[in-house]
């Protein structure tokens, strides 16, 4: 899948071998939660992305399950120890079933 | 499990917390029955528990700017190794519609025992922080957050 155009990342594109790096990414969504209503008062649904995984060569680094009280447009800061050139993974699923990807190279030295 | 789960929930919560004579106290027993419903929902989480104090920080401001889009941060004392790491990190809020924020799972890759992002408040609550060590261990910190603008409806 081609990297989704909604996600917004800041990894860097080289580390050394052991190095700990930060991983930043924003996912551009709604979150809508199921609070709000339209202005006929009428409830807006509810739609959340509520899973959220990080994997560095197919190997999980981070996992994430969300709920309604993580805010719109989710920004995820963690961190990962550079093991081997390769592929960064980020994928986000939404409950009404939407995926989206997002692949980053990285040179480990 | 469903908000509608959580809601109605709350609802029998409130309601044997509060009794039906303590309405004068009502905002007291709102505020103890967010507590105990949180308290249900940790343990539904990580099982039974007792938390220690310690080696958690919970990085948030005492007032929210605005309670759609405060930012928030775990960080867990923690070398993060194969036989010592974080396994799990939750953050529940005793004050919104349903308390549970988000659950994040480490492993010895993440390398740093920290997370960052960004949540609703509803209303002034306290908000807590849970680890989970990989031998099992739960430690707890939180804060109370006070916020002038809900950030769940609208």
């Amino acid at each position: 899948m081609a990297n989704s155009d909604r996600v917004k990342v800041r990894i860097p594109a080289k580390a050394k071998k052991g190095e700990i790096i930060e991983i930043k990414a924003q996912l551009s969504h709604d979150m809508e939660s199921g609070q709000r209503k339209d202005a006929d008062g009428k409830s807006i649904p509810r739609r959340i992305v509520n899973k959220f995984t990080c994997t560095w060569n197919n190997e999980p680094v981070i996992s994430a399950d969300w709920h309604q009280a993580v805010s719109a447009n989710p920004l995820s800061g963690f961190f990962a120890v550079a093991s081997a050139s390769g592929k960064i993974k980020l994928t986000w699923w939404d409950e009404a079933g939407a995926v989206f990807e997002y692949t980053h190279d990285i040179v480990v030295e | 499990m469903s908000t509608q789960a959580a809601l109605s929930r709350r609802r029998i919560l409130a309601a044997g917390a509060a009794g039906a004579t303590a309405i004068a106290l009502a905002p007291f027993a709102s505020a103890r029955a967010d507590s105990m419903e949180t308290d249900e929902l940790a343990r539904q989480l990580m099982g039974r528990f007792t938390a220690k104090e310690g080696k958690v920080r919970l990085k948030i401001k005492e007032t929210a700017e605005s309670g759609a889009n405060e930012p928030v941060g775990v960080v867990v004392d923690s070398p993060m190794t194969p036989a010592d790491h974080v396994k799990a990190i939750h953050i529940l809020a005793e004050g919104n519609p349903y308390p549970v924020v988000a659950s994040w799972y480490l492993t010895p890759r993440s390398g740093r025992a920290e997370v960052n992002f960004r949540m609703r408040l509803a209303k002034t609550q306290v908000v807590r922080a849970y680890a989970v060590t990989s031998d099992g261990t739960v430690w707890m910190d939180k804060q109370e957050v006070k916020v002038t603008l809900g950030g769940c409806g609208g």
